[in-house]
């Protein structure tokens, strides 16, 4: 599903990512955590994207094409999903509306017949359901004066709505209390499938109590330094980052 | 907004769609200004004694005044004696009764508008009063209005059939020495719209009229005044849209407003007349005088505008709050693309006591734009209680454009609150990307955040004016992005 | 002749009574200098109502009378001198008697190395080219004819000049007694602060009036700050009833420097000020705030202009003012944002308190962008005492002029709770609460 080779990128002129690897199948769940500053939402933001990023080696397919070659709404058509660490407010568009066009757009991209208002609402109402969220928050504007974890519930409802095969969840987790961290885990889980891939960034191992994942990634250095299974979540969660670092500079 | 956002995709690209002339053969004034043009002006259209009387009064006043200089705006000076001051479609004598009188040419520029009487009257229940150059030619709805007792018809038709009415009102609210162009109008002023809306009536329909301005090196002056008596209400929209054209065009209108105790005025503006080229060249200069009276306790007045045309925008609807607690509001959208500049606001005069006023101005600069908020919030000694709140918000897009904002509040009574707020931002990048993210082109992305930008004015708007400003706002950033 | 132009004939007449006289006549640079304004002084006139930035200010009041300039060798007393002291500032300190440095009242002892602290006059006669090049430069364009006048007559005021690197771990105080010549008497101080790079000082100037004569006081400060130059200034503004008072502050900041400059109006006088700071270089960084009373019949007008000239620059601007009895306040504040000062970051406001029938406010802020990735806001507000905060407070037992009183000074605490030191902090504060209690005079003739 997603292929990532080598990939190097700077901010700035400052390098983050120092030769990532990494390779994602289908229906995988992946978390990669690390330490503040190792490079955790340059990931994110890179498969999503976002301009100020730049690529200066490596490469990241998504189906077998080139990911960076394209634009971010070509990825979003193309089933790429980031849920953003922090959602935008934007104010005076109903996030009904953005939904619509930016579902029916995707729809376009793929051939098929754009949704009339009748067939939108019903899944609308549907995928509502899996973040309980209530009908008026359709017609509020974009996260404008949402809580926190509003708007991280409105992520998931947007992933819901979109169906998009590879979901990039950025710290998703983050200012959740456990309620709305059950919400948010138990939306994720209902999605997973065998032809959908997820990857969970987070700092914390907590998330993983509820969305477990197939493999656990950790970032230092804007490199992978350790892979395995949820395990290694929990241990990371004993000894903290230090111990991966330490372990890491002595291989080095 | 889906609908909106699909059409804005289908037009951008797309040349300014109203820019055609239609050929008809004009009954033109040679070009010049003298007491003679404005003797001419008044016996065409066979108007009072003391209609003559007012224009050669203003014409004297306007001879000594002064153009203004302190807007934000910047032109080569107009050649006044340039300018033909009438101009009427020839067939003046016999005018039509219906539509199907109507020169079929017309129709056709309303076809292509996209804005055909037939279908307008029939999709929105509308009375139209379309001003083709300088005389109406068509009403429509008049039989309903009249039963209501609601007088709609144009400014001439008014002068010959109402003169008490347009004697006791026409320059109460604008004089004709209020200012330069408001002058000039005064002086040469040839057709508007005219509307009283009696005692205690609820104007059955929404009144609109469509103006245009047409033939070559004709400057267009309407006058409109409307009127609603006690406890009546009214809405009253305005949409404007002109031909391309290679030469600067003047328009200066004058509108006047009055609203008695407990009475309500709506007047909703549309306009996107020939912004110029991308080099600046052609365009429409828009020289306006809006002002409304509220004249008795209780009476209200708003204004909403959609300013998306003219090369230069020079415009200030204005309410005068007379009646204790009165209330004026102003609720703008004003877009510069390319060279356009517009300097536009609006000012509250809070007379009367516990008169409270809002304002909300939008502003968008793209291009080369400049625009500039400009209003004045006066309160008046004996204006106890007044309030006022203000928030004049400036997008831009595009590191040449131009965003300002000149407000000035005046206040002489210490029991006033009065809040303004402004700010200016760039259109923001983390909005952009979320909505691309989410699968948007970028024109998309852009055009929904911008009309997000602008919602507050928009819903001010009547349904089908709300969309059609929506439209314009996105042919008129064409370009704007990327 | 204009009436503008025919107010500013006695200033020229006496300008060139005592040109001769003027130091550093001879220096071709501030010959050139003080002859441009001049000729400036005459072809403009003194401001009227006409011009849009004096459309709320009159100079009638002032214009009834011919002002004499002040003589060089004008004195102060010993005891005005002392009267004039705040309570524990510790300060180097030069006093200007009707704008004429008076060095046996000043105090600068144990200066450190690397400061100049010198009456301007002084300097001009010993080494008039180390400071020529600066006079004028912070200015730019000239804004009206008061700030030509100060500059045809450039004579006296304050040279304060700090090297590069030099941190002050005390403020330096500007006193400017006005009226000291007696009635009819004009002063025309003008002072000039230079900060090399990564220098540190505050300074204090404040003017005020040791008779209750008619006096016009029109002063001028230019400050120039080089890279990463942090200086707080204050500008206090304590005068008579009879004294009108033109202030002008012209700053320049050069990359990463940093001003805040704070003007706190609390006399009696009649003020016009002009403030106009540039910020030149990349990460310059201002903030200009203004602190103002107008009670009895006072008019205080502050116009500021603060330009982006350059990226990343910051500026902050907070004016707040209580408008008592006839008090008449103005405030104009323009922030320009030039076409290349991509990044500005800047924020204006100004607030109003109006406690009597017959005060009145004009404001007018107001903001220029010609940048497009800027983020800029501005606000103003007209308002009464929150009645509901004067009712708890009430309802506690305070009695009521008591809780106005507190409330009005939480309202203007904004402003002066950011001035340093604490002890002019203080003596602001007692300055406030002085002009807002009931013994206060309240109307006196003009």
């Amino acid at each position: 599903m997603l292929k990532i080779s080598d990939l190097k990128v700077t901010v700035d002129g400052k390098a983050i990512l120092n030769g990532l690897n990494l390779e994602v199948g289908p229906g995988e769940v992946h978390a990669i955590m690390g330490p503040n500053g190792s490079g955790k939402s340059t990931l994110a933001n890179v498969i999503a994207g976002r301009e100020g990023y730049e690529v200066t080696d490596g490469s990241v397919s998504f189906l077998e094409n080139d990911l960076l070659e394209m634009a971010p709404e070509e990825r979003a058509h193309e089933g790429v999903f980031l849920a953003f660490q922090y959602p935008v407010e934007i104010p005076g568009v109903a996030n009904i509306a953005l939904l619509k066009e930016g579902l029916n757009a995707a729809r376009r991209h793929r051939g098929e017949k754009e949704l009339d208002a009748l067939d939108f609402l019903k899944l609308v109402r549907e995928k509502l359901k899996l973040v309980e969220m209530k009908e008026e928050f359709l017609y509020r504007s974009v996260n404008e004066g949402f809580s926190g974890g509003e708007k991280k519930r409105n992520e998931i409802f947007q992933m819901a709505m979109l169906e998009p095969r590879l979901a990039v969840l950025d710290e998703t987790d983050s200012g959740l209390d456990i309620d709305a961290l059950k919400i948010v885990a138990g939306g994720v889980n209902a999605l997973r499938s065998e032809d959908r891939s997820v990857i969970l960034v987070t700092h914390y191992q907590r998330l993983l109590d509820y969305i477990v994942p197939d493999y656990v990634h950790v970032l230092a250095g804007g490199r992978i330094v350790r892979s395995g299974d949820k395990g290694l979540a929990l241990d990371l969660e004993e000894r903290g980052y230090g111990w991966i670092e330490a372990g890491d500079s002595a291989t080095a | 907004m889906n609908t909106a956002v699909k059409e804005l995709g289908e037009l951008v690209g797309r040349e300014y769609k109203e820019g055609f002339v239609t050929d008809i053969e004009a009954e033109t004034l040679p070009p010049g200004l003298d007491e003679s043009v404005i003797r001419f002006l008044s016996a065409k259209k066979s108007e009072p004694d003391f209609i003559l009387e007012w224009r050669l009064e203003a014409f004297r006043r306007w001879q000594e005044m002064d153009k203004p200089e302190w807007a934000h705006v910047h032109h080569d000076p107009i050649d006044f004696q340039a300018i033909s001051y009438y101009s009427a479609p020839k067939r003046d004598e016999d005018r039509p009764k219906s539509l199907d009188e109507v020169d079929p040419k017309l129709i056709e520029t309303y076809n292509k508008l996209g804005i055909p009487l037939e279908e307008q009257k029939a999709l929105a229940g509308v009375a139209v009063d379309a001003v083709f150059d300088s005389v109406s030619v068509t009403t429509t709805f008049k039989d309903k209005l009249a039963e209501a007792g609601v007088i709609f018809c144009p400014l001439s038709e008014a002068m010959a059939n109402h003169p008490e009415l347009v004697r006791e009102y026409l320059g109460s609210v604008v004089p004709a020495s209020d200012n330069f162009y408001a002058g000039l109008n005064s002086a040469v002023f040839t057709e508007g719209s005219f509307v009283y809306v009696p005692k205690g009536v609820r104007c059955p329909m929404e009144l609109s009229t469509y103006f245009r301005i047409n033939a070559l090196n004709t400057g267009q002056f309407e006058r409109t005044l409307i009127i609603a008596d006690e406890g009546s209400y009214v809405s009253y929209l305005e949409g404007c849209t002109a031909p391309m054209r290679d030469e600067n065009q003047l328009h200066a209108a004058v509108v006047e407003l009055v609203a008695m105790k407990d009475a309500q005025i709506k007047y909703s503006t549309v306009q996107n007349w020939y912004p110029g080229d991308e080099e600046g060249r052609g365009g429409i200069y828009n020289f306006v005088t809006k002002r409304g009276a509220c004249r008795g306790d209780n009476a209200k007045i708003s204004w909403t505008q959609v300013e998306t045309g003219s090369a230069i925008t020079w415009k200030y609807p204005s309410v005068l709050l007379e009646g204790n607690h009165s209330t004026g509001e102003f609720y703008s959208v004003a877009l510069t693309n390319n060279c356009q500049q517009a300097d536009t606001g609006t000012k509250m005069v809070h007379i009367g006591e516990h008169t409270s006023s809002t304002i909300i101005s939008k502003g968008i600069s793209a291009g080369r734009g400049q625009n500039a908020y400009r209003g004045l919030v006066k309160v008046l000694k004996g204006a106890k209680g007044a309030r006022n709140y203000s928030q004049c918000d400036s997008l831009l897009m595009g590191d040449r454009c131009g965003a300002h904002t000149f407000p000035y509040i005046e206040v002489k009574n210490p029991s006033a609150t009065i809040e303004h707020e402004a700010s200016t931002s760039k259109i923001g990048e983390d909005q952009l990307f979320y909505c691309r993210q989410r699968g948007l082109s970028e024109e998309d992305a852009v055009s929904m955040i911008v009309n997000g930008f602008c919602k507050e004015v928009f819903r001010e708007l009547p349904m089908e004016f709300a969309v059609e400003a929506q439209k314009l706002l996105g042919i008129s950033l064409e370009g704007a992005v990327g | 002749m204009s009436a503008a132009e025919s107010h500013a004939a006695p200033y020229i007449e006496a300008q060139q009574a005592q040109a001769s006289a003027l130091p550093a006549v001879g220096v071709a640079a501030l010959d050139h200098s003080r002859s441009e304004a001049l000729q400036l002084l005459g072809e403009r006139g003194l401001p009227t109502q006409r011009d849009e930035d004096w459309k709320y200010t009159s100079i009638k009041a002032i214009t009834r009378t011919r002002f004499t300039p002040a003589a060089p060798s004008v004195e102060c007393s010993k005891e005005m001198v002392d009267a004039s002291s705040i309570e524990n500032l510790d300060s180097w300190r030069l006093v200007f008697a009707d704008g004429f440095y008076q060095p046996e009242h000043s105090t600068l002892d144990g200066l450190p190395e690397g400061i100049r602290l010198a009456g301007l006059g002084e300097v001009l006669k010993t080494d008039p080219d180390s400071v020529t090049k600066h006079i004028g430069s912070a200015m730019g364009e000239m804004p009206h004819g008061f700030a030509a006048m100060n500059s045809a007559f450039v004579g006296d005021g304050a040279l304060i000049e700090i090297a590069p690197g030099v941190e002050l771990d005390k403020p330096i105080e500007l006193v400017f007694l006005s009226g000291c010549s007696g009635e009819g008497f004009l002063s025309l101080p003008r002072n000039l602060i230079t900060l090399g790079t990564g220098s540190r000082a505050s300074v204090i100037e404040r003017h005020l009036s040791c008779a209750e004569d008619r006096t016009l006081s029109n002063a001028l400060t230019e400050i120039i700050l080089e890279e990463d130059a942090s200086l707080d200034y204050c500008c206090v503004q304590d005068q008579a009833e009879r004294t009108f008072h033109v202030g002008g502050l012209f700053a320049r900041v050069a990359g990463s420097a940093r001003l805040k400059a704070t003007t706190a109006t609390v006399g009696r006088a009649w003020v016009r000020n002009d403030a106009r700071v540039n910020l030149d270089a990349k990460g310059a960084a201002a903030s200009l705030d203004g602190a103002y009373l107008a009670f009895g019949r006072c008019h205080v007008d502050n116009h500021t202009h603060i330009s982006h000239n350059a990226p990343e620059c910051t500026s902050r601007e907070c004016y707040k003012g209580v408008l008592g009895d006839r008090g008449h306040a103005v405030f104009h504040g323009r922030i320009v944002v030039q076409p290349d000062a991509q990044k500005t970051d800047s924020e204006q406001s100004n607030q109003n308190l109006l406690l009597s029938a017959d005060a009145e406010i004009d404001t007018k802020p107001q903001l220029e962008i010609y940048a497009d990735d800027v983020k800029c806001a501005h606000g103003a507000t007209v308002g009464q005492l929150d009645e509901a905060a004067l009712f708890y407070l009430v309802s506690r037992g305070i009695e009521r002029e008591a809780a106005r009183r507190m409330l009005t000074q939480a309202f203007a605490a904004e402003v002066l709770e950011t001035i340093e030191p604490a002890a002019l902090q203080d003596y602001l504060s007692a300055k406030v609460s002085g002009q807002l209690s009931p013994a206060a005079p309240t109307e006196a003739a003009r």
